[in-house]
């Protein structure tokens, strides 16, 4: 008796304390909540406002954030017109961030298998060397392709004085120059994720597939990329989004003549002062992005099923 | 036979080309950034002897002394107050029966992950209008501080929440029999068993709010530059040398970092 009674005891003050523990995470759900999660609503709100003038908003409800995304208004009759040049902007982001995504999956594949397959100590020091540029400025990368890209960049300087070019190439304010961009920017992104994946491949079902006369090619396309396709998912996910908001990139490589939504948003805020035009842009971006998680989501969780 | 991985038919022919192109690609042009750095010259790609000539410059220059300043303010108290609310939320949320709103909580810490750099900077940049117009309430280089804890949160988060998950609950359970208090537990077994997740947590945090531009961007007012925003201003001049080397120092900051914090998380891992 006095036994039971000292673990329920215990039992009940071992639940309290798990209580008491799941308390602990207010202090970052309250920060995130307040500071992340409610400006989100605010920026939906506002996109169902007009614009002030001088920038910010009116507090009369309004769709025309959403209609001008679409339409312009005729200065003359009045009647709206079917604009596309934001949903061009759109196309435009989406195109550069799957050519991105692909070209990266290219690259980072071969990359992290190459890496993943090498010996423990040699490994660390090959995450070393994809770490250190996934968690360098941004903003310097981008600036290091533009030295290099400028008209007095390196490349042309050293095309000039070897005598192939006597005018310099223009690549920098190009769709070249951002699309370069965005590869240097995210390939970290893709390899990283691979590699965690490919690292904890069964090695001795490449063995066994070897021994039954499979030939490499066999090897990879029926065993290697089907059983690494998880993380073939989560990186080109974690480069698709990044590249698809892209903002610092063809902000210094397309220089203001060739936009991406990243940079289209901003403007809305900066000279456009149009705060619920630019709301409405961001929220369908933000759409975008969670179509692409939603598929992520499903693609995976029918993995875990079939196996 | 050695490591059974050096066995070459786990090799796939014309891999081992790409993955050295991968990481020239990825090195070749921060290298040429630092080299240039070092030049005497006042043009930016145009080499004309080796020296400190442009350090010295912006070492000496004011703009870049309160850039400076405003960046380690910024980047320190968001580190220390993310790193604080990352480490409570990683013991709240390992350290207890699975509830119904875990998924929840969970999906809210990783979101600042999940929305694109812009919406968020746009985001923050109404919400700080809207309490500024509707309260009168401006925080100063709060609002920056408190914008960079956002998303400082979910990187401080996951290698605190990995320790605690690939940590040894035996010893916790020990402590218990032996009568030591919930509280005498933690402080005991689990924060000296933690502290290395915390460093490594910490430092991921100080390099994404150090080296934040798009965000800090958008919310900044007036007077608040930050380094990167001080590159910013550079590029959109004239440029000279100088600008190589505040981004030289940039990225040795993000080396060291990302350095101490890897070679904390491999010592784990042995």
């Amino acid at each position: 008796m006095a036994l039971s009674q000292a673990a329920l005891f215990e039992a009940k003050a071992e639940k309290a304390s798990a209580r008491r523990n799941r308390l602990l995470s207010l202090p970052a759900l309250i920060v995130i909540g307040v500071f992340g999660v409610l400006p989100l609503l605010i920026i939906l709100v506002y996109s169902f406002l007009q614009a002030a003038p001088y920038g910010g908003v009116q507090w009369k409800f309004s769709t025309d954030a959403y209609l001008n995304f679409l339409f312009q208004q005729d200065i003359f009759d009045d009647t709206l017109q079917f604009t596309p040049d934001f949903l061009i902007i759109y196309l435009r982001s989406f195109l550069f961030a799957v050519v991105t995504t692909v070209i990266c999956l290219l690259l980072g594949f071969p990359t992290a298998y190459f890496m993943a397959t090498r010996t423990p100590a040699q490994r660390n020091w090959w995450v070393l060397l994809i770490t250190i540029p996934f968690w360098s400025n941004l903003l310097v990368r981008t600036l290091a392709i533009m030295f290099i890209i400028r008209d007095e960049g390196l490349i042309n300087n050293l095309l000039i004085g070897l005598g192939v070019i006597d005018k310099p190439i223009t690549m920098l304010y190009t769709n070249f120059a951002i699309q370069l961009g965005l590869l240097y920017s995210f390939l970290p992104f893709m390899i990283l994720p691979l590699y965690a994946s490919l690292e904890k491949l069964d090695f001795r079902l490449v063995e066994a597939a070897n021994d039954l006369y499979a030939t490499r090619r066999q090897v990879l396309w029926r065993i290697i990329i089907p059983l690494s396709l998880p993380g073939i998912i989560a990186g080109c996910l974690l480069v698709f989004i990044p590249a698809l908001g892209a903002y610092v990139t063809p902000l210094i490589l397309g220089g203001g003549i060739h936009l991406m939504i990243g940079d289209l948003i901003a403007q809305q805020f900066g000279s456009g002062r149009n705060w619920p035009l630019g709301c409405a842009q961001a929220l369908i971006l933000m759409a975008a992005v969670l179509v692409a998680l939603y598929f992520y989501v499903r693609t995976t969780s029918g993995k875990i099923q079939h196996g | 036979m050695a490591d059974p991985r050096n066995v070459d038919i786990k090799d796939q022919p014309g891999f081992r080309t790409i993955a050295i192109i991968c990481v020239a690609v990825l090195y070749v042009p921060i290298l040429i950034l630092m080299i240039f750095s070092f030049n005497t010259g006042s043009l930016v790609t145009h080499w004309e002897g080796v020296g400190l000539t442009w350090y010295g410059t912006a070492l000496l220059n004011e703009e870049f002394h309160n850039a400076a300043e405003n960046t380690l303010i910024i980047s320190v108290s968001a580190t220390i107050v993310s790193t604080i609310c990352a480490t409570l939320a990683a013991i709240g949320m390992t350290r207890v029966k699975p509830w119904r709103g875990l998924p929840a909580a969970f999906m809210v810490i990783n979101l600042p992950l999940m929305v694109p750099e812009i919406i968020t900077a746009v985001a923050t940049l109404s919400f700080f209008a809207l309490i500024a117009g509707a309260f009168g309430l401006n925080f100063g280089i709060g609002n920056l501080i408190l914008a960079h804890t956002v998303f400082c949160i979910p990187f401080a988060y996951m290698p605190i929440r990995a320790r605690l998950e690939d940590m040894d609950l035996t010893l916790e359970s020990a402590a218990a029999d032996l009568y030591a208090t919930p509280w005498h537990a933690f402080r005991r077994i689990t924060l000296p068993l933690l502290v290395p997740g915390i460093m490594s947590g910490a430092a991921l945090a100080f390099i994404v709010s150090f080296d934040d531009f798009t965000i800090t961007q958008l919310v900044a007012g007036p007077g608040q530059t930050t380094l990167p925003l001080y590159i910013w201003n550079q590029i959109r001049r004239p440029m000279t040398p100088e600008i190589n080397a505040i981004s030289t120092i940039l990225l040795l900051v993000s080396i060291l970092f990302v350095s101490v914090s890897f070679l904390i998380a491999r010592r784990r891992a042995k």
